[in-house]
């Protein structure tokens, strides 16, 4: 929340805490504004939560380890295949939402260690290419395993998932307050999902000024100078990818249960780069970053369809570029010209290394003493 | 759509459209939209895979969704009360297809690819089926996916097998290069393709290598064959100034189905109207509208088309 | 037999086409250690503009003979192309050249889906009929086994660009120079080696190869889209890693492995996992070869002998 509190503009620096309330509000009442222009608005923010829990994860491969995952939305079909096994007539086995969790995110991250393991050696452009074959290899698998046993149920997917039940309080029913007031479902995913992102934010932001987060910077700085200060860079980088993965996992369980239908589709090389951009958008190594890359990129292709469409109608009297066309024209560009006139994203990593106010305050004291 | 009186007074129908860009998920988003604006009744969606997703909400917002174009058996076995469809599905299709290459072609051996989407995978699993029930055999189950251009692999393997007919789910971007890779590899087997394949963009995408021995299946009469279908194509024409588009009379013939059941129960209330939407039994353009408990149209027809003169013929 | 046979041309034929668009790959990363991800969209582009070519010329002058317009259009897609390559090089990749590791890959990533993009907004996103000039009626060289002109043209023009690559770099004074940027910038500068105009010469001849493959490939399949050429772009990056990234007889030997392991493995996997995988695995056998490759033998196939890097 520091970063994502400093990122306020004007405001963050005099102020920080004001920020970081101000951010809070503004989270809150997003539905609720958003609800204004139609439900689904809602929904829409919503899955950019989604996004947002997949940037920060991704985050902590790219950005904080510096290892380029091309292949991460295997974590995330990890994960909601997990919840649609487990929740859903497909097997007719019903679990609840918070047996199924660990598991998806536990799958995710042991696939994220399998990944790591036979990748340790290579680097930058190779690693790449291998993580974005392995994305592939997961999809394709998931496109396959319905012969000769039938796993996945192949390209059809996997439909009637369990909506996600907190403790007998099924979060797919709007809650009927009084007969003309209810609450509905949309907002109580909402919230599920914004405890969900906040609560990553914190662990997130507590690792990175841990020993873990500052061996991480050192390794992706000059992975040589890392190892030959000690630190155990094999052990650093399956850390990395495992914890990235759980959090696509994490992700990819609300995914499932939110949409209740799961299918090879949704986890194309599209996705990862889309989330990718996220990340370099916003800015790598950076929490701000991620959240704000995955919040304006993921609302960016709807607000296109609602303002790019009768805007291009007005001017030139038809529709010259569809929404789906704009998307992949900004979405490139972003990538491109982020990296040739803002490498470090919107919002720049402040803690390049290690000065966060935090640390320094511990350092302060430990020179007092 | 003027004169319509329901429930005594005269009511005008406004379309909502929206794209869902054949995405489950953009179809989701979609389907809220749709919800949101308040519409009465949905016609759409084309592609199973988005259809199937947005049903869903539809569900839950209460409101019938019919779609003319999406054949996936999935769709109406979801247990949703207000999903039905106007174009026969997959299973009605595929076994078509299996019966015709096996009776009408008399193929003994049977070859069958797919594309690996859910249209594809589904339609040629149900003429699989149906080729084993008809008595041919299945000599080789192929894949490829729905990127591939290169198939001269499968294909190769496939014409060890020497079969009578190749039946191929899928589109016609891979359907006719694949016919292209047939001719070059010198299989002479007939080719047979679903609705996918039934477009004039097969034709020229296979350039010379579509033959009188190229067969494929549409869902559905020909135009020239709907009771209404000559008189649809007129008004068509004088309204949208252009050839009838594909899935359009189905389309039609689903607007028209909401409209006459809302008609019927002189309300505009989904919940009114649905009940109605169920027992509903009109002759529309494509031949009687009337649905079974599930939703899928009753006498969903099934059309095999046939290569001759640069066109698709009827058989 | 026919059919083993068989598969064996396939695979060469399809090897062919990866080892084509290959080279261009291995050459720029020789030189500048990037993965030019965006490759394989270059050979889209010289696809289509053949097409549009040809289709002009099939306008203006309907008597031509085919072979001077497949000439013609394959001319003034290396052209463009090489006009790409070189915009590319200069406006995105030339000022990433110190940057961070990562900042010129994704900048790839970005410029491959704005070419796509591109590309879907000028020709739509509609698979487009390639007019095969050159003959497409198989021929039977054995009882049983099909070959199409074309595809001998193909193995015959990727064997042939890779002897006039290895000339140009072994033999020519720029091929030197090229060398000797690969070998170290900034020494090759101090030598008074414009090492800026090689890099911009290796871009556009890897973006004049692209195009060549990219008709090849087209005329091959018939057809030319927007997205044709991403795939064939990956595999071909495998081939160039199973081969040694940067050595050009490599390039080609990747290829046509990677093809035969294609058109094989689709063809027999069947039998040899008892059924359990069939060929719906196609896709995955290149990016296993290229884990396997990159973590047990990281030079590759041939290794990377110094001399012949380009």
């Amino acid at each position: 929340m520091n970063e994502l509190a400093a990122a306020v503009p004007w405001l963050g620096k005099r102020n920080p805490m004001a920020a970081r309330w101000l951010i809070l509000i503004i989270a809150i009442v997003a539905p609720f504004i958003a609800w204004q222009f139609g439900k689904s608005w809602v929904r829409i923010l919503d899955f950019a939560l989604l996004y947002m829990m997949l940037a920060l994860g991704l985050n902590l491969v790219v950005g904080f380890a510096g290892l380029l995952d091309l292949g991460y939305i295997a974590f995330y079909a990890v994960g909601a295949y997990t919840f649609a096994f487990l929740a859903s007539p497909h097997f007719d086995i019903h679990l609840p939402f918070w047996a199924i969790l660990p598991l998806g995110a536990g799958f995710a991250a042991l696939a994220g260690i399998m990944l790591g393991f036979p990748v340790l050696r290579l680097r930058g452009d190779y690693l790449a290419i291998v993580t974005l074959g392995f994305g592939e290899i997961v999809r394709i698998f998931m496109l396959n395993l319905n012969y000769p046993v039938n796993i996945t149920n192949g390209p059809q997917g996997i439909n009637m998932i369990d909506p996600i039940n907190l403790f007998g309080w099924d979060l797919s029913r709007n809650i009927q307050v009084t007969e003309n007031f209810s609450i509905n479902s949309l907002f109580l995913y909402y919230y599920f999902f914004l405890l969900a992102v906040t609560g990553s934010i914190i662990f997130i932001q507590r690792l990175q000024i841990s020993r873990v987060g500052r061996a991480w910077a050192a390794m992706r700085d000059d992975e040589l100078a890392a190892k030959a200060i000690g630190i155990n860079t094999r052990n650093m980088k399956l850390l990395a990818f495992s914890l990235g993965a759980t959090f696509g996992g994490v992700s990819g369980c609300l995914f499932g249960a939110f949409q209740g239908f799961v299918s090879p589709e949704s986890f194309s090389l599209m996705e990862s780069i889309a989330v990718l951009t996220m990340v370099v958008f916003g800015g790598m190594g950076n929490i701000a970053g991620a959240v704000v890359g995955a919040f304006v990129l993921a609302l960016l292709p709807e607000i296109l369809r609602d303002v790019a469409v009768p805007l291009q109608q007005t001017l030139f009297g038809h529709v010259l570029l569809d929404p789906e066309v704009l998307r992949m024209l900004l979405l490139s560009l972003a990538m491109i010209l982020m990296m040739l006139l803002r490498p470090a994203g919107m919002i720049p990593a402040r803690a390049r290394y290690c000065h966060d106010e935090h640390l320094i305050n511990k350092l302060k004291q430990e020179a007092a003493k | 759509m003027q004169g319509v009186t329901i429930g005594g007074k005269k009511v005008k129908f406004e379309l909502v459209g929206e794209d869902d860009q054949a995405d489950p998920r953009t179809g989701t988003t979609v389907a809220q939209r749709l919800v949101d604006a308040g519409v009465k009744g949905v016609i759409g969606h084309l592609n199973s895979g988005t259809s199937i997703p947005a049903s869903r909400i539809y569900d839950q917002g209460g409101i019938p969704q019919i779609s003319p174009a999406s054949t996936n058996p999935k769709l109406t076995q979801q247990n949703f009360k207000g999903v039905f469809r106007t174009i026969a599905n997959d299973v009605q299709q595929g076994g078509a297809l299996g019966s015709f290459a096996v009776k009408s072609l008399g193929a003994k051996k049977v070859a069958i690819i797919d594309d690996r989407t859910a249209y594809g995978q589904g339609l040629a699993d149900e003429t699989d089926k149906a080729v084993k029930a008809a008595g041919g055999q299945v000599v080789a189950r192929e894949f490829t996916t729905d990127k591939a251009t290169d198939f001269n692999a499968i294909l190769t393997k496939i014409r060890a097998t020497n079969p009578d007919v190749i039946f191929f789910g899928g589109m016609d971007a891979q359907a006719g290069p694949m016919l292209r890779q047939l001719k070059q590899l010198g299989v002479s087997a007939k080719f047979l393709t679903g609705d996918g394949g039934c477009s004039p963009e097969m034709i020229k995408l296979a350039g010379d290598a579509v033959t009188s021995t190229t067969y494929c299946s549409m869902a559905g009469l020909p135009l020239d064959k709907m009771p209404g279908g000559a008189a649809f194509r007129d008004q068509y024409k004088k309204r949208f100034g252009g050839e009838v588009q594909l899935y359009a009379p189905y389309a039609y013939d689903a607007a028209m189905a909401v409209v006459k059941a809302m008609e019927k129960a002189g309300s505009v209330e989904p919940a009114k109207y649905l009940p109605e939407l169920k027992k509903i039994s009109f002759n529309g353009v494509t031949g009687n509208v009337a649905f079974d408990d599930k939703g899928d149209i009753k006498e969903g027809a099934v059309t095999i088309y046939n290569f001759k003169d640069g066109n698709w013929v009827p058989m | 037999m026919e059919t083993l046979i068989q598969q064996l041309i396939n695979g060469l034929v399809i090897g062919s086409v990866y080892a084509l668009i290959a080279l261009g790959y291995t050459m720029v990363y020789g030189i500048l250690g990037l993965i030019n991800f965006a490759h394989g969209d270059v050979l889209m582009v010289g696809a289509l503009v053949a097409l549009q070519t040809m289709m002009f010329l099939m306008g203006m002058a309907p008597g031509m003979s085919p072979l001077a317009m497949l000439t013609i259009a394959l001319l003034v897609a290396i052209v463009v192309c090489m006009l790409l390559g070189f915009t590319m090089e200069r406006l995105a990749y030339r000022r990433l050249r110190n940057a961070p590791r990562l900042a010129p890959l994704i900048t790839a990533i970005g410029v491959s889906f704005l070419l796509q993009t591109l590309a879907m907004i000028i020709w739509g996103r509609n698979y487009h009929t390639f007019p095969q000039l050159i003959s497409t009626t198989p021929l039977q060289p054995i009882e049983g086994v099909f070959v199409t002109p074309v595809q001998i043209a193909i193995v015959l023009a990727s064997a042939a660009l890779m002897v006039g690559l290895l000339l140009l770099v072994n033999r020519t004074k720029i091929g030197r120079a090229m060398r000797a940027t690969a070998e170290n910038h900034r020494v090759a500068s101090l030598m008074g080696v414009d090492t800026n105009a090689v890099i911009a010469f290796t871009f556009v001849i890897g973006a004049g190869l692209a195009a060549v493959a990219g008709v090849m490939y087209a005329s091959n399949y018939g057809i030319a889209h927007y997205g044709m050429g991403f795939m064939p772009g990956l595999k071909a990056f495998t081939a160039a890693v199973l081969g040694g990234i940067g050595n050009l007889g490599g390039a080609m030997l990747g290829g046509v492995v990677l093809g035969l392991v294609e058109s094989f493995g689709a063809g027999y996997i069947e039998h040899l996992t008892f059924g359990f995988l069939n060929s719906s695995y196609q896709d995955i056998f290149a990016f296993i070869i290229l884990g396997l490759v990159l973590i047990f033998r990281p030079t590759g196939l041939l290794g990377e002998r110094v001399s012949d890097r380009a």
